[in-house]
């Protein structure tokens, strides 16, 4: 039932990512130092749409994605060419603020990573940057809103105040999310979010990241090729830094069109 | 001695060959069938030869002489005894003399038969004199009595030493050599004998700081049976005078250790925390590489160095262009000369341990913060400070206990002269220098003038331990809030 109700899904996004393509990169190299990390990318990433980057092991997936933040400008050794556009505005211009970018692009990572703060403190981090409230009761509207998007607020609303670290790993991912979705984020990216996380915590996760798609447009790299066919309507397929394959998740898994991707999904390389 | 270390040595020796070659002989010369390595059963034997011996030579050797005395001690007529202006120093006599005949004997001045016939009314101090050994007095028939019972005592304990060495030398042997066969755990022995040695290593760390607070403790209940705690602990005067009636104040000393080292925190705090930072964040990695080892050399220069530094370029420059204009005295040596100096020297402290605790802050926080939009110095504020700062807060209290234990740039920046006042371009002076006052030149350990040392040596010891108490208190606590 869940297999044919995605079916549906997907059909409908496409119609949708036709016209609304909220972030596009052309030709997109990626170096680090002397190692050619990327090679002439080009990506869509869609509208209110999970887009899932899959491949094995040090493909650049995760470097890719890093790309969408401008994350890897933190990387003294990195250099990023070719044009990446948020809604059609080049990310890459000088005259973008990486700053600001990453409150519009939020980012999830492999490892929970909460502050060494309250839950609260952990949630309220970017809106507090961002100047997001007019005043407290604001304020707190905003960490209830986040933590109860991300399916989190009933376990830790008599505890606000108590550390962020103290929190099991799926309630710290969860934590993280919300803490992304707290600076009302336009794209959310998400690094192997379920892979420090156990098989329950998973399906929090990503029931979670189904919800999420009704408000942000999400990009998740991960590792596990039933967690991008759970979750993504759209699919890339990443093998030595080439893009190999990206087309509606369906295709990719049922259909691939590039012997590698087949060979990959199959289980031969990887 | 020393062929006794020798003999014991080539004896260890033997055994380590002969335990090895016993062990393989036991396994028919494979050593598969072996439990350890041959060199262990080697060893095996070695350690068993060696360490009850050589335990043995050593409390032999610090027992002996302690006996000795006591019993010839117990030999001089009483009488006499009284009759000696400074009994404490007869034994002294006693001991130097028999020294020195045995020096004779061994340069070959005397026969041994000549030194045991050595009479009190033939001049000894002359004989020995010749033989190239002062005595301070003429010779007294009990002294030559007690020095030849003494030379006696000595040599029937060391032959005794000897022989006992030496037989356990053998017994340890021997049982170690007899017991080696193939399935000894060998291995296991001797990794039980390092681990003694480990344990024995840290206990004798424990066990000086122990004996460094029990000397102390002593010396200062001597002090206080001289002089009332109440003036020592509350008095506002520091005034010793070595013909008596002193006041030994420790108040006006605290206030100028406290003072300067407050000064000095607050030049070494900020500067070495935001040195930190920009190593740690913002430098790159050339920059890093060169400015680390620059700021690290502070930390390798002796504080004689800063002292001068203090003494001919800070304090005059204070005087010229700070204390004189502003009218606040015309003293080259003060609080804030010291305090500014010593807070240069404690810069390295607090940025080298600050710069490990920052980057030991992992990076997904980093990313983290980055990732929702943070610019660096908000993630350095909000997010890497809080999570260092135990640890941070643990190089400021070692940087607190340097300096409140530090003595030569207040000697030389801030002077000796005790005050109790706010003016920090007056001179005043700390506690460490009062201990190097009152015990340098002619001390009497009688006195307490004298003994204050060691009452002001113990409250700095105490004021230090309890910085560092309360520094793991801090540490503690925000680990656990934190992790």
């Amino acid at each position: 039932m869940e297999g044919s109700n995605m079916n549906d899904m997907s059909q409908f996004d496409q119609g949708v990512a036709v016209d609304t393509i909220k972030m596009q990169s052309r030709g997109v190299n990626v170096f680090y130092g002397d190692t050619h990390a990327i090679k002439d990318v080009d990506v869509d990433i869609a509208d209110k749409t999970v887009t899932a980057f899959i491949g094995p092991s040090g493909c650049g997936k995760s470097t890719f994605l890093r790309v969408l933040n401008r994350m890897n400008d933190t990387i003294d050794i990195c250099r990023v060419t070719g044009k990446t556009t948020l809604e059609g505005e080049d990310i890459y211009d000088p005259k973008v603020d990486p700053v600001q970018l990453r409150a519009k692009v939020g980012m999830v990572f492999q490892k929970p990573n909460p502050f060494p703060k309250s839950i609260f403190d952990n949630v309220a981090y970017g809106p507090r940057i961002h100047g997001l409230s007019q005043n407290k009761s604001d304020l707190e509207d905003i960490v209830e809103k986040s933590l109860r998007r991300a399916a989190l607020w009933d376990e830790v609303k008599d505890r606000l105040q108590a550390p962020g670290t103290g929190l099991s790993g799926g309630q710290q991912q969860r934590l993280c999310i919300a803490r992304a979705v707290a600076t009302s984020p336009e794209v959310l990216l998400m690094d192997e979010p379920c892979s420090a996380l156990d098989p329950i915590a998973t399906a929090q996760v990503e029931e979670l990241i189904d919800e999420l798609r009704t408000q942000y447009s999400v990009v998740i790299v991960t590792h596990s090729m039933q967690q991008a066919a759970r979750v993504s309507q759209k699919t890339a397929f990443f093998h030595l830094g080439n893009l190999v394959e990206f087309d509606e998740t369906d295709t990719i898994f049922t259909n691939p069109s590039d012997p590698r991707t087949e060979s990959y999904i199959t289980g031969r390389i990887g | 001695m020393l062929w006794i270390l020798l003999t014991l040595l080539f004896l260890g020796t033997l055994g380590y060959v002969l335990g090895r070659q016993r062990a393989l002989a036991s396994a028919g010369g494979d050593r598969r069938v072996l439990h350890s390595l041959p060199n262990y059963y080697g060893l095996n034997v070695t350690l068993l030869t060696l360490v009850p011996a050589l335990l043995v030579l050593g409390l032999w050797l610090i027992i002996q002489p302690i006996a000795v005395e006591r019993s010839v001690a117990a030999q001089i007529p009483a009488g006499y005894m009284e009759s000696v202006e400074n009994p404490t120093l007869l034994m002294t006599e006693v001991r130097r003399l028999a020294g020195g005949i045995d020096d004779a004997i061994d340069r070959g001045f005397l026969s041994p038969e000549e030194a045991a016939n050595l009479a009190s009314d033939t001049d000894i101090r002359a004989q020995l004199a010749g033989a190239g050994v002062a005595l301070g007095s003429d010779v007294s028939e009990e002294v030559l009595v007690a020095a030849q019972s003494f030379r006696a005592l000595n040599a029937t304990g060391s032959t005794m030493m000897l022989i006992v060495v030496f037989l356990l030398a053998f017994a340890g042997l021997a049982y170690a050599y007899a017991r080696t066969h193939k399935d000894l755990r060998a291995r296991n022995r001797v990794e039980y004998a390092v681990l003694a040695i480990l344990m024995g290593a840290s206990t004798l760390a424990i066990l000086t700081t122990v004996g460094i607070v029990l000397s102390m403790l002593w010396d200062t209940r001597n002090f206080f049976q001289l002089y009332p705690w109440q003036d020592f602990f509350f008095g506002l005067e520091w005034r010793p005078s070595f013909e008596g009636d002193s006041d030994l104040g420790l108040i006006p000393l605290l206030w100028g250790t406290l003072y300067i080292s407050f000064i000095a925190l607050l030049v070494a705090v900020p500067i070495g925390l935001f040195a930190a930072i920009y190593m740690a964040e913002y430098a790159s990695r050339r920059v890093r590489s060169v400015a680390k080892p620059l700021i690290e050399v502070l930390a390798g220069i002796p504080t004689i160095v800063y002292g001068l530094f203090a003494l001919i370029t800070v304090g005059p420059l204070l005087r010229d262009y700070f204390a004189q204009p502003l009218g606040l005295g015309d003293s080259s040596s003060s609080v804030m000369t010291a305090g500014i100096v010593m807070g240069i020297m404690l810069i390295p402290f607090v940025s080298s341990l600050s710069d490990d605790i920052i980057n030991s802050v992992p990076q997904s926080l980093r990313d983290g913060s980055y990732g929702l939009g943070a610019t660096q110095s908000e993630t350095v504020k909000q997010v890497i400070l809080p999570a260092a700062l135990p640890g941070i807060v643990g190089a400021v209290l070692l940087a607190a206990s340097r300096a409140i234990g530090e003595t030569m740039i207040v000697v030389l920046g801030a002077g000796a002269a005790a005050r109790l006042d706010l003016n920090p371009f007056e001179a005043m002076t700390t506690v460490t220098v009062k201990i190097v006052g009152q015990l340098t030149g002619d001390t009497d350990f009688s006195s307490p003038e004298a003994l204050v040392a060691f009452a002001l040596g113990l409250t700095l010891f105490v004021i230090t331990l309890g910085l560092n108490i309360f520094a793991l208190y801090i540490v503690r606590k925000y680990r656990e809030q934190y992790e």
